[in-house]
């Protein structure tokens, strides 16, 4: 095949309330076409092989990773970044919580890890098990459940204790 | 990452044709592996096939038992009331696999095809057999803590990663595929083959096979059924070794069992041996020990320069015993 040609595709995708219609190479992942291409640079990149959830976003209202998907695939499809949760610049209880409990040191992981736990949260409020329970039962509120729904989130400055007390804080607001 | 096409056809034989007539497409599902892989160097397609819009999402009851779609998101089968009750090693194994971003990405098809995450596989700038057949194998003689002690071969000793592969095969699964000459059906035992001499290929699939649901068929034994997972960290790690098991016992003795492993090598590990030990023997520590080793006889662990993987082992051994402990106190 002529590796020399184009295969640009337009793709409209609403992100964080705006329709957005931009033309992207097939290659192009969700992260690189919202923070390259869109510039909504909330959603970070961290190692870019879905191994630190940095670029977490939610598609659909479910939290993905954004470094892991494709943006043509993601046509007619509702993105939230962290920026989008809190139109107005009124947070999120998440956001809120982390700021209320310092659960961040250096800041660059937050956005995924706030996508990650408004994710984790609704999951838990549809009663989605974790390995952290038993299947055969509705799953509870602890910081076991919330620690283990949030592996997916790595920070490296260590603020785990403070992201899980955040998570609970606002989990019960 | 090389250019390629992109395609989501409407129409699924359309589809199976387009991909069994040109050896550089690929299909796309979850792409958890894939878009990886792209980035890796692993794998050069020409085309993506979307299977988004050619599969289906949802678990419906199938003669007694349930049938999974093969667009089936993992954490929607591992959420499933009926899955969870039914066949609660599926749902565990499915829960012990990956994080809930990747749960939320990864289909039912998607995730038993995954490929090794041998640490020389993905690294596309060392020799491996699996990636370019006939370059040799860098894990041999190297660090072999992930890798197998069971049905490994000189050319390869790669480990499938899959955990939900793994209690698929315990309970007796059964895919449902769509190939260039119509539908059929496979076993899930049969689905992953051992490395031989051509470790390029993972499964017994043709290029162009789209598998379009996974049939758990109706068998209460499921209902008593466990995924236990040993691994390096507590959560988001691949298994060192990880355990599918199924028991129903009588009065104390064993009646039916099913055994898998996952973790120890080139395919999820089917413990037909462990399984006929278990039969009509009471349920006790000695009888689980007793079946663990009928299976581990064969095992070859490996010298590596971490200190290779004969650990897997014991570790299997306790680990298979543990299990089933649990399952027969429920």
């Amino acid at each position: 095949m002529d590796h020399h040609r184009r295969v640009d595709t337009e793709i409209t995708t609403r992100v964080d309330g705006v329709t957005r219609t931009v033309l992207v190479d097939t290659r192009t992942t969700l992260l690189d076409a919202l923070r390259e291409r869109l510039g909504t640079t909330s959603p970070k990149k961290g190692c870019d092989h879905g191994q630190c959830g940095a670029c977490t976003v939610l598609l659909d209202g479910r939290r993905v990773l954004a470094c892991l998907t494709l943006a043509v695939t993601t046509t007619g499809k509702d993105v939230t970044t962290a920026d989008g949760l809190a139109p107005d610049g009124h947070l999120h209880p998440v956001q809120q919580a982390f700021l209320d409990n310092d659960a961040l040191q250096c800041g660059y992981c937050t956005p995924g890890q706030v996508c990650s736990a408004v994710g984790a949260l609704d999951e838990l409020a549809n009663g989605h098990p974790s390995h952290a329970g038993d299947v055969t039962t509705d799953p509870q509120l602890t910081r076991a459940e919330i620690a283990e729904r949030m592996s997916g989130n790595l920070c490296r400055c260590g603020t785990y204790t403070n992201i899980i007390t955040a998570v609970e804080q606002a989990a019960r607001a | 990452m090389r250019p390629f096409d992109y395609l989501a056809p409407t129409d699924a034989a359309t589809a199976v044709r387009t991909v069994a007539t040109n050896p550089t497409a690929t299909y796309l599902a979850g792409g958890t592996n894939l878009v990886d892989h792209l980035k890796l160097g692993i794998t050069h397609p020409d085309l993506l096939v979307d299977t988004a819009a050619i599969t289906t999402a949802g678990i419906t009851d199938h003669h007694g038992g349930l049938l999974i779609g093969a667009a089936t998101r993992n954490s929607d089968i591992a959420a499933d009331h009926r899955v969870r009750t039914r066949y609660p090693a599926l749902a565990e194994a499915l829960l012990s696999g990956a994080s809930g971003q990747l749960r939320n990405m990864a289909t039912a098809a998607g995730n038993p095809l995954q490929r090794t995450r041998c640490p020389y596989f993905q690294d596309a700038t060392t020799p491996c057999n699996k990636r370019r057949p006939g370059s040799g194998c860098a894990a041999i003689g190297g660090h072999t803590r992930g890798h197998a002690i069971l049905g490994a071969s000189d050319h390869c000793v790669a480990t499938h990663p899959s955990d939900m592969a793994v209690a698929l095969t315990a309970l007796d699964a059964t895919l449902h595929i769509l190939g260039p000459d119509g539908p059929r059906t496979l076993p899930c035992t049969d689905l992953h083959r051992l490395p031989g001499t051509d470790p390029t290929r993972d499964t017994v699939l043709e290029h162009g096979d789209l598998i379009t649901a996974i049939e758990l068929p109706h068998n209460p034994l499921a209902r008593r059924s466990r995924y236990r997972k040993v691994r390096d960290r507590a959560s988001y790690a691949f298994a060192l070794v990880s355990v599918a098991a199924a028991l129903e016992t009588t009065d104390g003795i064993i009646t039916d069992a099913r055994l898998a492993f996952g973790g120890v090598a080139h395919k999820p590990w089917r413990a037909y041996r462990a399984e006929q030990a278990l039969l009509g023997q009471p349920a006790n520590d000695t009888t689980y020990r007793t079946a663990a080793e009928a299976e581990l006889t064969d095992a070859q662990p490996l010298n590596g320069l971490d200190g290779g993987n004969s650990f897997k082992v014991p570790l299997l051994t306790r680990t298979v015993i543990a299990t089933l402990r649990n399952l027969d106190q429920r």
